[in-house]
């Protein structure tokens, strides 16, 4: 790794510590410092135990575990495809999870507040199976005798379209509560979870990050092009596969816990770039920085908006114009 | 060829008119369309009727909006909805059901047209700024960056008030069920002006086919050009997303069907397409009654299954040309 590119990453751990334990400590029930402190080594009255363990910590884990899965699977659909408009969002696969949960909440009954037992089982599955199945039809749609990156975002762009529309007629079919729920989720929510919608994603995380960064060899030489890998020694179809599985698992766990978290995937990739001043986006970097995103936005919606927004929101208000400022910017060779 | 389109167009319309949910034989629909002071007839004019034809309006401005659009880009992609213009309606109508507690359909053109005009032109400022508007990927990627930004103030919205969810959710999918003919007369105007601005765009749209270089050359004035062009494609949009609620694909497909069978001359371009449009929505309009039983499955729900595929030929179809 180039110094630059350790630095970026070790200023991004500092930043995800930091906004870890403001997220701990800072909340609309006012705990000291030692207050927390004393709850999180089991010294703590049950009101502080209920505050801290069962509301905040969950919260800012599900942040923490998001942003990192979101930042990850940026970096890598970004490089895999050599373009940084392909980003789960843009190609279909968050719109494929969001589709599978959304049948989940709405099909499976019962409120996603709640928690039913067949939704803290099923929403994940359905996002993944969701996300699964969309990328293997926008990849296979958009294969025509190689991938063209172009051809796969606007292959995404369609089926997202399509997605988008089939899971409206979901919503606008479904009881009101469950529409509510439906469309509270929708947006990108940290509010409301809980410790068992943590896990999925932490064990995609725990288990797909040291498997992607098996891949980061592979995919510096696969940035010159499919034949020099290929002669080097790169067994491409292989390395293909993986980084697109890492990928999908990584965003659909993160969208079955806390809903789609837009632009995240698109917006921390492109900033680690910058910062380390490097040709791809390097990993590590990408994935706290996304971290550093979705705690940053959360804290925000917590600490200084009135009312609660959610961060999908924000992430969106803040990422869509970004995106649209690179676009007006013909030397950024964007697409 | 605009004389079969004609007539598919016809027949779509009669079969509309003779099926639904509600079992009634044609021949009684017959006598129900000469007959409105019977039973069936006031199942027929309360409510094939209306239905029929605000689909016929709405498709025909669609099919127009989308071929304004992709002469105006030269970009075989450009779609009221994959571009935001929708999106921009949307936001509009859901603040005005929000702060006004009003979705009367008068109110909701004029915000829908405000809406869709907003959007348009930021989305076409951004795609004109960076590649210029006939790449595909950019202009795609713009519409749908915009159109994420104005989804995420239409959820903020959405959810701060469950008589505005309620509300909008069933507004969102784009129907025609249950679309009454009360205030139909001013989204006809709307939809009336829009094509009178389309049809004076035509001479330019056939010149900018050319290039915007050739066309300037040719003495065409572009500022004007396009300003007239928005306004049809504001104008038309806003008509068609104040009675049904967003429908997209539409414009999409109906300009590549009408261009593949008559031809880029956009006197006859606007014309045909106009005619595939209506003939599209009132056959998905049919097959949603139809799929559904009695719970009928929207015709804006349909439309994206069935415009999915024609936008993934669209895209396959060898390298994107710019039209």
């Amino acid at each position: 790794m180039k110094r630059r590119t350790v630095i970026v990453t070790l200023a991004c751990l500092i930043a995800v510590v930091a906004l870890v334990l403001v997220g701990t400590v800072v909340g609309s029930s006012s705990l000291t410092i030692m207050d927390v402190a004393h709850t999180l080594i089991g010294a703590g009255t049950p009101g502080q135990q209920l505050i801290v363990v069962e509301l905040r910590l969950p919260r800012v884990v599900a942040g923490l575990l998001v942003g990192i899965a979101l930042g990850l699977a940026g970096a890598l659909m970004q490089t895999f495809a050599r373009n940084p408009l392909a980003t789960p969002d843009i190609i279909g696969v968050t719109s494929g999870a969001s589709f599978g949960a959304v049948a989940a909440i709405v099909l499976g009954g019962g409120s996603y507040a709640v928690g039913a037992g067949l939704l803290t089982l099923g929403l994940p599955v359905a996002a993944v199976i969701g996300a699964l199945v969309t990328s293997a039809v926008v990849y296979g749609l958009s294969w025509r005798g190689g991938i063209d990156s172009y051809r796969l975002i606007l292959i995404g762009i369609g089926a997202t379209a399509t997605l988008t529309g089939i899971t409206s007629y979901l919503i606008s079919r479904a009881q009101i509560t469950d529409a509510a729920a439906a469309a509270q989720w929708l947006v990108g929510s940290l509010s409301g979870v809980s410790w068992s919608s943590v896990w999925p994603v932490l064990v995609a995380v725990l288990v797909v990050t040291p498997l992607a960064l098996t891949q980061t060899a592979n995919l510096e030489v696969s940035q010159l092009g499919d034949d020099i890998s290929t002669g080097l020694g790169v067994a491409l179809q292989r390395h293909r596969l993986i980084i697109i599985v890492c990928a999908v698992v990584l965003t659909a766990t993160a969208v079955s816990a806390s809903g789609p978290i837009e632009f995240v995937a698109f917006v921390a990739p492109q900033i680690a770039r910058r910062l380390a001043r490097s040709s791809r986006p390097p990993l590590l970097a990408s994935a706290l920085l996304g971290a550093v995103i979705v705690l940053g936005a959360d804290a925000l919606t917590r600490g200084v908006l009135p009312g609660e927004v959610p961060v999908g929101i924000i992430t969106a208000i803040v990422g869509a114009p970004y995106l649209i400022w690179l676009l007006t910017r013909r030397k950024e060779n964007l697409v | 060829m605009l004389v079969v389109l004609a007539a598919i167009a016809v027949v779509v319309t009669v079969v509309s008119l003779m099926l639904g949910s509600n079992l009634i034989s044609p021949a009684a629909v017959f006598t129900g369309l000469f007959h409105p002071e019977l039973d069936v007839g006031a199942i027929v004019w309360g409510s094939r009727v209306p239905r029929t034809a605000l689909g016929l309006l709405v498709g025909i401005a669609l099919g127009v909006a989308g071929a304004v659009m992709q002469g105006q880009t030269r970009n075989p992609l450009a779609d009221p909805g994959i571009l935001g213009v929708s999106a921009g309606a949307s936001l509009a109508v859901v603040i005005g059901i929000y702060v006004l507690g009003t979705s009367s359909i008068l109110v909701t053109l004029w915000l829908a047209l405000a809406g869709a005009t907003v959007a348009s032109v930021v989305v076409f400022s951004v795609a004109a700024l960076g590649r210029g508007l006939s790449s595909p990927v950019p202009l795609a990627i713009a519409g749908t960056a915009v159109s994420a930004l104005l989804v995420a103030f239409t959820s903020y919205l959405v959810l701060s008030d469950e008589t505005t969810l309620a509300a909008y959710r069933v507004w969102v999918v784009g129907s025609l069920s249950g679309r009454t003919l009360d205030g139909a007369g001013a989204a006809l105007a709307f939809a009336g002006v829009g094509m009178v601005f389309a049809i004076a765009n035509v001479r330019s749209l056939n010149a900018l086919s050319l290039g915007t270089e050739l066309a300037t050359g040719l003495g065409e004035n572009l500022l004007r050009a396009r300003i007239v062009g928005l306004a049809a494609v504001t104008l038309l949009t806003a008509s068609a997303v104040a009675i049904t609620g967003p429908i997209g694909f539409v414009g999409l497909t109906a300009p590549h069907i009408a261009r593949a069978l008559i031809g880029g001359d956009h006197r006859w371009l606007l014309p045909a397409s106009a005619l595939v449009g209506a003939s599209v929505l009132l056959a998905c309009d049919v097959i949603g009654r139809l799929i559904g039983g009695t719970a009928e499955v929207s015709v804006g729900v349909v439309l994206t299954v069935v415009g999915g595929v024609a936008f993934v030929a669209i895209v396959r179809r060898g390298k994107l040309a710019t039209l």
